[in-house]
């Protein structure tokens, strides 16, 4: 099969998948496997594209032209395969993770639910995929549109005051900062396709740049820089798999992707040296500021969200620094932060399925009664404070010593805070589960793990976690090739 | 003689003459099927013209045979072509909706004179478009008008009298201040042609009956494309009229307005008057913003979606003057490309509510108003009109994929090649004001639980007769916000000729 029609197949999977879902509503059984059939097909897609890639092919495939020099274009290049591979291959866990979810809390409109999945996978694809500035953003807004549903999915007053929180920020940034910066690379390059070494025209003065950047950056709203990330903790209301796939992978991952995409391949890494310190300090200040926030949250799913919002900035840190090696960090950090928060939030939705539980401070003991659970939040804690074996350790490796050649003593300093204050928001909750005592109305209330679903899919993240540690070759690889010096 | 050169004459007079038929017949099956066919038969006509202004450029028409200056001509350019297939195409696809709609908002003794007053109210608005006598111009307005004012008093409920009574006062002054305008440049060049007249005008520009009748045109106009703060006719007459009409003539009626504005400006006057030597685009521009502003936010706390969605149309509209104060080629665009694509989304959302209303008078007995508290529930009643309104409301917002994103863009190009980064700025968040009231509705339709006496979550979708045009026109939203060739490539094609044309 030739790759163009390869990603025609990656892109139109999903939409398949979705009417499929969509037409065996009755049939709850069948419209499973559909999710789960499309799911391993679409990784199969984007696996085999993926050697071709690596070895230097840029597959792509022209839609249509939306308006001369608008194309509506896909293009895979190395860190947007890392994207999906990521995006498509958590997918096939999560899906199997949601039977058990959505069955075992008996939630309602779960073919709504399948069918905005499937199509917010799509959209994640495109967004991984696309050639050009204009359909990263047409499907970002898609992104956006498509997984506000899920959001919403309870249909309750408070999910829709999340709702609210989450479209009026996405959007808005979107459409207020975004839209203006894509239409002005177009006016001023005549093209918004992505190429290495940047496109804006050359004799670019730096204001300009510096305008540009920070309209980039405050407008993918879904990288949730502070101050525009409260959509994210809002996002919680969603089910927890909504929350696990798509507000740890696949939306809040397009919101960094993008920042790494746009940094090297709108701007280039040499029009930026110099023009990044404000956005290095305020990354780090994001960094520190929702640790601190996640340390005093007891909700279990906000304490997840804050760490999501302080990881997501270790990633914007990164492109900031704009060095060869940190880009590669960054890429890196997109992959191992994937894993291992998809495998936290899936112990926080089997403790509430299985224990009923949401507070922190209501888990005292509950490793003895959900050990596999408890031991897969043990890792998925380990890697996002960067302790080997897990595979956070390899990611922020690359970022650290980024900021040590760079010289940049601050931003060593505050990476090393804040691996402090991960530890600090998330040993103690290993310690409770696993030593103290279970509380006596605990006790009175037996229960066991999760369905079994939910707990084959995070034990199989929590391998994973362990595995990108081990064999994170293929993915440095992929890594490397975004900046042409090091590969 | 082939038909095809007698086109031009044959836009106009098959839907004029349905008309009449339809008066002759005196019943309403007959009349709403000569009226449809008339207006089939002028879209068939226009996507023609259309096609022929690509091959041959600009087509002058001489009715009677008799050559301008003396005789009256019809002149189809790339602009008016572009006009005529969206009034043409509004009428085409609302005339079928509006069978059933009509069977229960108007008396049946009077269905074959609304369908008559339907044929001539599109008569009037293509030949405002086609001809190239100023006077004519006036003759067909007047048409128009009259009609209009009738359609809109059909609306059963009361309050549509006194709505149709105020437009017909508001509607008349601008007329009056339009024909005057005329006079005066009839008094200073003694020629009614347009093209003649322009050419008469140069070298007395300066003179104080040209500035006399720019402004009187201006103003009058202004009126009649309900430009802020001359809007105050439209939201009584969008919210009260019968739901055809309030489609039709959101998506046509102060779409041929800006249309005349702009042949008064840029094939008459010439840019160089109008925005060199008077402070007009200054003008303009502020009210076009405080359209933008004034009139959304007052849309976010409408309780009527009819209403909601009437003052949505004045804030739209303050992007089409905004784009033509510009004064280049892509403001110009911006602008004729927003009139069209604007003219669809309006016209898909406003017949998805009609279609809405005459579930609600299905059931009861009068026509009930779309206020928030009937809409809630709605998604589960009517699934394909509660998410059809949706997508227009994407579009309105300017969400990639849709229409409205599409002159967004243009717009917001034109600004940029101003300088004016402030500007970028305030179309930007006047379009979070759309996210407001748009989302307004999702929470009403998806989110409120519906009443109980709502006979719970029975699905109640409109007839197919109605979703099919409604859905042609949410399918065109789309179709348009993603091939471009059409929409922007016949705006660019105008914007380019007009700019500079009598320099």
């Amino acid at each position: 099969m030739s790759t163009a029609l390869l990603i025609a197949a990656a892109l139109l999977l999903p939409l398949a998948g979705a009417v499929g879902i969509a037409l065996m509503s009755r049939r709850p059984n069948l419209r499973e496997a559909v999710t789960l059939t499309t799911a391993v097909m679409l990784f199969a897609c984007v696996a085999t594209l993926a050697s071709p890639v690596a070895d230097g092919q840029r597959p792509q495939l022209l839609l249509f032209e939306l308006l001369p020099s608008l194309p509506v274009a896909f293009r895979i290049e190395p860190l947007g395969m890392l994207f999906a591979l990521i995006a498509s291959g958590l997918w096939i866990i999560n899906s199997l993770y949601s039977i058990g979810y959505m069955r075992g809390n008996a939630e309602k409109h779960q073919t709504r639910f399948y069918v905005c999945f499937a199509l917010a996978i799509a959209a994640a694809i495109a967004i991984a995929f696309s050639a050009n500035l204009f359909t990263l953003f047409l499907f970002y807004e898609v992104l956006t549109l498509i997984t506000y549903p899920l959001v919403t999915h309870a249909g309750t007053d408070k999910a829709r005051q999340g709702g609210r929180m989450y479209l009026g920020i996405l959007m808005g940034t979107s459409i207020v900062f975004l839209l203006p910066a894509v239409i002005y690379v177009w006016h001023a390059a005549g093209t918004t396709e992505f190429a290495i070494g940047g496109i804006l025209p050359p004799g670019i003065d730096k204001a300009t740049v510096a305008i540009l950047l920070a309209l980039f950056m405050f407008g993918i709203g879904k990288a949730a820089l502070m101050p525009f990330h409260r959509w994210l903790p809002a996002a919680m209301v969603a089910p927890t798999p909504v929350s696990a796939l798509l507000h740890a992978v696949a939306v809040v991952k397009a919101g960094v992707f993008s920042v790494v995409k746009i940094v090297v391949y709108v701007f280039g890494l040499d029009i930026l040296a110099g023009t990044t310190n404000w956005l290095v300090a305020i990354a780090c200040f994001t960094i520190l500021a929702a640790s601190l926030v996640a340390l005093h949250a007891d909700n279990l799913k906000r304490r997840l969200a804050y760490s999501t919002v302080s990881q997501l900035s270790y990633v914007v840190l990164a492109a900031a620094l704009v060095a060869p090696i940190s880009i590669v960090g960054a890429a890196l950090h997109i992959a191992t932060h994937a894993v291992a928060k998809i495998t936290l939030f899936f112990t926080a939705g089997a403790i509430y399925t299985a224990a009923h539980k949401t507070e922190v401070s209501q888990l005292d003991g509950i490793g003895r009664r959900m050990p596999w659970t408890m031991t897969a939040f043990t890792i998925g804690a380990l890697s996002l404070i960067g302790i080997p074996p897990a595979a956070g350790f390899v990611s922020k490796w690359f970022i650290v010593s980024s900021a040590v050649e760079g010289g940049h003593h601050a931003v060593v300093a505050v990476l090393i805070l804040s691996t402090l204050l991960n530890a600090a928001y998330f040993l103690p909750i290993v310690h409770a589960a696993f030593f103290k005592p279970l509380s006596a109305d605990d006790a009175a209330h037996p229960h066991g793990e999760a369905p079994w679903q939910m707990v084959l899919a995070l034990t199989a993240t929590a391998a994973g976690t362990i595995a990108l540690f081990f064999f994170s070759a293929p993915l440095l690889r992929l890594s490397q090739q975004l900046v042409p010096g090091l590969s | 003689m082939s038909l095809a050169t007698h086109l031009p004459a044959l836009q106009v007079v098959l839907p004029l003459a349905s008309a009449p038929l339809a008066v002759l017949l005196r019943h309403g099956g007959l009349a709403f099927a000569v009226v449809t066919a008339g207006a089939w038969a002028a879209l068939a006509a226009a996507i023609m013209l259309w096609l022929r202004v690509g091959e041959v450029g600009v087509i002058s028409y001489h009715i009677g045979s008799w050559a301008p200056p003396w005789g009256i001509e019809y002149r189809v350019d790339r602009l008016a072509s572009f006009v005529l297939v969206l009034v043409a195409g509004m009428a085409a696809v609302v005339l079928p909706w509006s069978r059933a709609v009509v069977e229960r908002e108007i008396p049946r003794d009077r269905h074959y004179l609304y369908y008559a007053m339907f044929g001539l109210c599109v008569a009037g608005l293509l030949g405002i478009v086609i001809t190239g006598d100023a006077f004519n111009i006036f003759v067909f307005l007047e048409i128009s008008s009259l009609s209009t004012y009738v359609l809109i008093a059909l609306g059963r409920d009361r309050r549509a009298l006194a709505a149709a009574y105020r437009y017909l006062i508001m509607g008349t002054i601008g007329a009056t201040f339009i024909v005057i305008g005329i006079g005066f440049l009839y008094l200073t060049t003694g020629t009614l042609n347009l093209v003649d007249m322009a050419q008469r005008l140069r070298g007395v520009e300066n003179s104080r009956p040209v500035l006399a009748a720019l402004a009187f045109l201006t103003v009058g106009i202004s009126l009649k494309l309900a430009l802020f703060p001359l809007h105050q006719w439209l939201p009584n007459a969008y919210t009260h009229a019968p739901s055809a009409v309030t489609a039709f003539l959101a998506a046509t009626a102060t779409k041929v307005s800006v249309y005349v504005l702009i042949r008064f400006y840029f094939s008459v006057f010439g840019e160089s008057l109008v925005f060199e030597r008077l402070p007009l685009p200054q003008i303009m521009l502020g009210l076009s913003l405080l359209a933008m502003f004034v009139a959304s936010f007052i849309a976010i706390l409408q309780d009527n979606l009819k209403r909601l969605f009437a003052y949505s149309s004045v804030g739209q509209i303050g992007y089409i003057t905004l784009g033509l104060s510009f004064d280049s080629v892509h403001g110009l665009a911006a602008s004729i490309m927003h009139l069209f694509n604007h003219g669809i989304t309006k016209g898909a959302i406003f017949l998805l509510i009609g279609g809405m209303v005459a579930a609600g008078a299905r059931k009861g007995g009068g026509v009930p108003a779309p206020t928030f508290d009937r809409l809630a529930g709605l998604s589960g009643r009517m699934p394909l009109t509660s998410f059809g309104i949706v997508v227009g409301g994407l579009s309105l917002i300017g969400v990639p994929g849709t229409a409205g994103f599409v002159s967004k863009w243009y717009l917001i190009i034109a600004a940029m090649e101003q300088g004016q980064w402030w500007l970028v700025g305030a179309i930007l968040l006047s379009s979070l004001l759309a996210v407001v009231y748009v989302w307004r509705f999702v929470e009403a339709a998806y989110f409120r639980p519906a009443p109980a006496e709502a006979a719970s979550m029975a699905r109640d979708e409109a007839p197919l007769a109605q979703l099919l045009p409604a859905w042609l026109l949410v399918g065109a939203v789309i179709w348009f916000g993603l091939d471009t060739s059409f929409t922007a490539g016949s705006a660019l094609e105008a914007a380019r000729g007009l700019i500079g044309s009598l320099k």
